[in-house]
């Protein structure tokens, strides 16, 4: 049976207050199991980095979190909802259980602190007892597991290439080994070689110490390779869920199927690329009903009407796959 | 180290430039110093006696304008600046080490301090954004754009006066002599305190405001985001990813004010008739005493090409990114 690791409940993330405010994340509802790689895809805008970064409580404001909870299960000890932390817990938790890579290589690190400074700064702060010299071995090994010499500790970020940059904030990322890695579109700065280098390399380093990973992009192609499940985001919902493959193959929602239409397959028969028509909805006037429905090709009354709910769907008896829409047997059993 | 040897050619360039300037301008200014001082001596001067002056002041007519130059900048070097005419014959080196000290003490005190106090508003008021201590932005503003004279003279109408602490004027009581001693640095301390008060009210906001601007811009970059997660102490996070990168526009601004210390405190002196360098240009310029301008416009461009120095040294420290591979 699977573990959960990380149970995001009912989460929801504002921008601004009142009437002011609009709605980023709504209701959702995810859970990360202990080692898999969790794909989370949608188009720009969606909620996709607002969920991380709420999830984490890193918000700038004006970004408020409205509701739900997110109980993190350690591998030993009790589970704690992230939400309720103070201060200093919170501080605790972060990077040492929860680390992320950022969308943005180029500026993740501070451009007037050497590498070793940026990295071993972290090892201070979560390991007070280490030792000057077990934390430059510590963060030596990190390096070199991520691909880049020890010598390079001394280097200041702008001697590095984005490769290099983005492979330092990787094992950054790893130094204390945390059970899970949020990766916010880590490799599109990238090009697509050192892409598939990086992606390779951390599917390899998750086989060996074993964190999960909430992976987040817009590219549904690289997520149907990398990830074990799938989950796509739409304004603010999560509107499909399923195994990588069984989304491939058998995708259920429209806007899932329109994004799987939108990059070209490499093996298997030719078929018509197809874009989805329209553009993301607005946040502050979101359409009434299925949020998809002014550009969904098979919408009915139903849909500009009522919110679909995420549900397990009722044509294909599948747990591990859920769907919130109201066309004929996608619609939750009972 | 390249990089450093170039920048201080090009400052001694610099410098080569600006004294080469400061033989040539009081040259083309109509009338001369001797003149003036024959005026001063209501013209009771023998003939051998002008032209004695002539030959002391370097305004020899007989010597090439070239021959001048030469034996311009064998004065400069022997720190010989010739003679003042309001101080006839003190030396105007010997003017300006007495009036640098107080200067230097007074002015160069006070910038540092307000540089420091300002920077750490600055950080906290970056920091907290939004906090109380945002209010304190347009109080200091508006201490600021008070005109220096106007405040100087408001403060020594109100603070100053008999049987109060603070006197009006001088950097020390008059009847002592200037020492080492605990009586004589005692009062020169007391009247420094108002100069140095006023100063600071007036320069410390436009830190604060900079420094301030600096930490939003730098708190919303995504190194600062990463600090947060990686669940550094907010103070780390504070001094050494946000207020150290925002400290660097700051920096170069305060080895600039360095240069200005010396330049820049003609109001203040003036106002509170201190005994500085700014008091001297401005008796100096009252007088047409050249050789003391010249020596003083000499000591300040040397002053501001030394900060510009010191400005880019602390840049390449500071920044790394400055710094190119050798």
């Amino acid at each position: 049976m699977k573990e959960p690791v990380l149970e995001i409940k009912d989460f929801c993330v504002d921008y601004g207050l009142g009437d002011q405010g609009v709605q980023a994340v709504r209701d959702v509802t995810l859970t990360l199991h202990r080692g898999e790689v969790l794909g989370l895809a949608g188009e720009s805008g969606s909620g996709k980095s607002t969920l991380a970064y709420g999830v984490t409580r890193l918000l700038p404001p004006p970004g408020v979190i409205s509701g739900g909870s997110v109980v993190y299960h350690p591998p030993n000890g009790d589970s704690y909802d992230v939400m309720a932390l103070n201060d200093a817990e919170l501080r605790a938790f972060r990077w040492a259980e929860t680390s992320i890579v950022f969308q943005g290589a180029m500026n993740s690190l501070n451009p007037v602190h050497k590498v070793s400074t940026q990295m071993l700064d972290v090892i201070r702060a979560h390991e007070p007892g280490l030792t000057p010299q077990a934390r430059t071995a510590r963060a030596q090994e990190m390096l070199k597991l991520v691909g880049i010499s020890a010598d390079r500790m001394d280097a200041y970020p702008h001697q590095l290439s984005g490769g290099m940059r983005q492979r330092v904030m990787i094992g950054m990322a790893l130094v204390l080994e945390p059970q899970i890695v949020i990766m916010d579109e880590p490799t599109t700065a990238l090009d697509v070689v050192m892409q598939r280098q990086i992606l390779a390399q951390l599917v390899e380093l998750r086989e060996r110490l074993g964190f999960s990973v909430l992976f987040i992009t817009h590219d549904l192609s690289l997520l149907v390779e990398f990830s074990d499940r799938i989950a796509i985001m739409y304004g603010g919902r999560i509107v499909e869920e399923a195994r990588s493959a069984d989304l491939y193959k058998d995708s259920l929602h429209p806007y899932s199927e329109g994004l799987l239409k939108s990059f070209p397959a490499l093996r298997g028969p030719r078929r018509e690329l197809a874009g989805i028509p329209g553009s993301p909805p607005d946040l502050r006037g979101m359409p009434s009903g299925c949020s998809f429905h002014p550009r969904c090709p098979h919408a009915f009354d139903r849909c500009s009407a009522e919110i679909p709910v995420l549900g397990v769907p009722s044509a294909r008896n599948d747990p591990d796959r859920s769907v919130a829409c109201w066309l004929p047997g996608r619609v939750p059993v009972g | 180290m390249k990089f450093l040897l170039q920048r201080i050619a090009f400052y001694l360039f610099t410098a080569w430039a600006a004294l080469t300037i400061n033989f040539f301008i009081p040259r083309m200014i109509p009338g001369d110093p001797v003149t003036s001082l024959i005026n001063k001596f209501q013209g009771q001067m023998s003939t051998e006696a002008i032209n004695s002056l002539y030959v002391l002041f370097g305004l020899d007519k007989d010597a090439s304008l070239w021959g001048q130059y030469v034996d311009y900048w064998g004065q400069v070097f022997r720190g010989d600046l010739g003679l003042s005419f309001t101080f006839f014959p003190t030396p105007v080196a010997d003017i300006l080490g007495q009036s640098l000290p107080w200067t230097i003490a007074l002015v160069g005190i006070t910038t540092f301090a307000s540089f420091m106090i300002g920077t750490s508003l600055g950080v906290l008021a970056g920091w907290r954004r939004g906090s109380w201590l945002d209010g304190l932005l347009p109080v200091t503003t508006f201490l600021s754009s008070i005109p220096y004279f106007w405040l100087g003279l408001l403060a020594i109408t109100l603070l100053a006066g008999p049987g109060s602490i603070f006197p009006s004027s001088g950097g020390y009581e008059p009847g002592l002599v200037p020492s080492w001693n605990g009586e004589f640095i005692g009062s020169a301390i007391q009247h420094s305190l108002l100069p140095a008060v006023t100063i600071l009210i007036s320069s410390v906001s436009g830190w604060i405001l900079s420094m301030r601007n600096m930490m939003v811009t730098v708190a919303s970059e995504d190194y600062i985001t990463v600090a947060h997660a990686k669940g550094l102490p907010e103070r780390r996070v504070m001094v050494s990813y946000a207020a150290r990168n925002a400290l660097l526009p700051n920096v170069s601004g305060f080895a600039l004010s360095l240069g200005f210390i010396v330049g820049g405190t003609l109001l203040v002196e003036i106002v509170f008739s201190y005994p500085g360098i700014g008091y001297n240009l401005f008796q100096a310029v009252g007088a047409k005493d050249y050789p003391l301008m010249q020596g003083i416009f000499l000591v300040i461009t040397l002053s501001v090409l030394v900060a510009n120095l010191m400005a880019d040294i602390a840049y390449l420290l500071l920044d790394p990114r400055t710094r190119k591979e050798g």
